[in-house]
């Protein structure tokens, strides 16, 4: 198993109550694994049908291979300025 | 270079003080400011918050890549977070250049590449009590990876 640090921000923290889960994932899950993992979670219905995420700071694809100990931030639509 | 995200109010001249050399003949200084209505609605104030450790990264890519685009000396940004009062100073560009024209080039692709690509997002306040993060801009990964 790997273990993953998943953040939300903003909205996201909001619809799901917590601002950082940890989760488990099979060796070689993919982020489109993950994203699965995060929308079985409680309140995850609210969650928008597309999610960008970015993978240890850098955006990331769904097919992206994650690792143990991968940072994995559920980004949503950006407002600064 | 220079790009912080900071819970500090910002202090514009500060930052123009960091990108000016006697080398440059053009310093252009770009200020984002808390207003007081959005889409005709009055707004009391604003709360930033940003995935810091991402957003500053971001942040010194964009600088960086704007160094190697346009000829220019230096870039320093800053941006704030945390609860905004009208008037207040959201973020700060300060670019340096011998000549103007690369400046102001420079400084306009830092603040829209910064409101598409750096994780930031603005809680709007409203005078009426009520709240709502705004709308923001989708990332695309692919052009941003």
């Amino acid at each position: 198993m790997l273990r993953v640090k998943c953040l939300f921000f903003a909205a996201y923290r909001e619809i799901l109550g917590t601002e950082e889960l940890e989760l488990r994932l099979p060796r070689g899950s993919r982020l489109a694994e993950l994203v699965e993992l995060v929308r079985s979670q409680p309140g995850a219905e609210a969650l928008p049908a597309s999610l960008v995420a970015a993978v240890n700071y850098e955006y990331a694809l769904a097919d992206t291979v994650l690792a143990d100990g991968d940072e994995v931030a559920f980004i949503p639509p950006v407002a600064g300025g | 270079m220079y790009c912080v995200i900071t819970a500090e109010p910002i202090d514009a001249l500060e930052i123009m003080r960091r990108v000016r050399s006697d080398a440059d003949g053009a310093v252009v200084l770009f200020a984002g400011v808390v207003r007081d209505h959005d889409a005709g609605r009055p707004v009391a104030g604003l709360r930033y918050e940003a995935y810091g450790a991402m957003a500053a990264r971001k942040l010194t890519d964009i600088c960086q890549s704007a160094l190697s685009q346009f000829e220019v000396s230096d870039i320093a940004v800053a941006h704030r977070v945390g609860d905004l009062a009208v008037g207040e100073i959201s973020v700060a560009i300060a670019v340096a250049a011998p000549h103007r024209d690369a400046a102001y080039q420079a400084s306009r692709e830092v603040i829209e590449r910064l409101k598409r690509e750096v994780p930031i997002w603005k809680r709007e306040r409203y005078v009426d009590g009520e709240e709502a993060w705004l709308e923001g801009t989708v990332i695309h990964p692919p052009e941003s990876s």
